[in-house]
């Protein structure tokens, strides 16, 4: 079992409650779209991918972007057992998406830099800290279920 | 994933816009990789003073950035151009590779927090292949 102090909890929480949904899910897919293209092969059916801006502005990336992070808030009501809160969407990538779990590294750094934009200074060292140590569970449990 | 010439353009762009803050790019991104990655404080066990912005770790941070405005400087051969300073990492200070990619990512995370606007999916693309290409370039000589 992962534990957590009272710093980390109250500042994942924290950054939650604040976050703007439909303007960091987004920017963090792009991101990790435009950064790291070979994630693109997961979004065959998104239509036009060709370019920075035709990512950046494709409304199915949007949506998904918002869909992903929204699927955060499952980890954030269930810190404590983050490893079966995520058992099932751990199945569905590996038995239904075929996702390479390495993705979920490269999608969490997009979206902690994406973060680090919005807070600014309030993303300090400590804040960071506890923000890719919340990743990281997240990251490990939708891993978990992979043979 | 070599720097195409779009890559070279972006990163001298992008570092015309933040070289005039290197040094507290550097202090932030050191600063923040002790807290963030705990294990990174080995190589500075010598230092009385880890606290983030402390003088050892501020000084050490420019060096660091001055490092990599050499590589700007140097983008069409990073291999060559940093051969001094692979053979520094290889044999005198033996850090092992997989802690440039830390730092790396930890020099991202301040240039994102300190220029949002111009880091933009475009210039991180660019910037984070010209960091690994500096890291290969570092490690060039480790064995």
């Amino acid at each position: 079992m992962v534990e957590w102090t009272d710093f980390e909890r109250d500042t994942i929480k924290d950054i939650f409650s604040k976050m703007e949904y439909e303007v960091v899910g987004p920017a963090a897919l792009a991101r990790c779209l435009v950064v790291y293209p070979w994630t693109q092969r997961y979004f065959g059916n998104f239509g036009n991918l060709y370019n920075a801006a035709a990512i950046m502005g494709n409304p199915m990336v949007s949506k998904h972007g918002t869909t992903i992070l929204h699927g955060l808030d499952r980890a954030v009501k269930n810190m404590d057992d983050i490893k079966n809160t995520y058992a099932e969407l751990s199945v569905l990538h590996s038995e239904k998406l075929h996702v390479d779990p390495d993705n979920f590294k490269l999608l969490s750094d997009c979206l902690t830099i994406v973060v680090a934009a919005q807070l600014g200074k309030e993303f300090t060292g400590e804040v960071q800290a506890a923000f890719q140590k919340f990743l990281a569970v997240v990251v490990s449990s939708l891993g978990r279920q992979y043979h | 994933m070599s720097l195409s010439d779009k890559d070279k353009a972006a990163v001298k762009l992008l570092w015309s816009k933040i070289s005039k803050s290197s040094d507290a790019i550097g202090n932030d991104a050191l600063s923040r990789m002790i807290v963030v990655y705990p294990q990174t404080k080995t190589y500075f066990a010598h230092w009385p003073d880890l606290s983030p912005g402390s003088p050892h770790v501020k000084a050490h941070g420019k060096t660091v950035m001055g490092g990599i405005a050499l590589a700007v400087s140097k983008i069409d051969d990073l291999r060559a151009g940093l051969l001094d300073l692979s053979e520094q990492h290889a044999y005198k200070l033996r850090v092992d590779p997989a802690n440039f990619k830390i730092l790396s990512h930890c020099i991202l995370v301040v240039i994102s927090m300190m220029f949002p606007k111009e880091f933009t999916p475009e210039a991180h693309v660019s910037l984070d292949k010209f960091l690994s290409g500096v890291s290969l370039a570092l490690s060039e000589r480790y064995r």
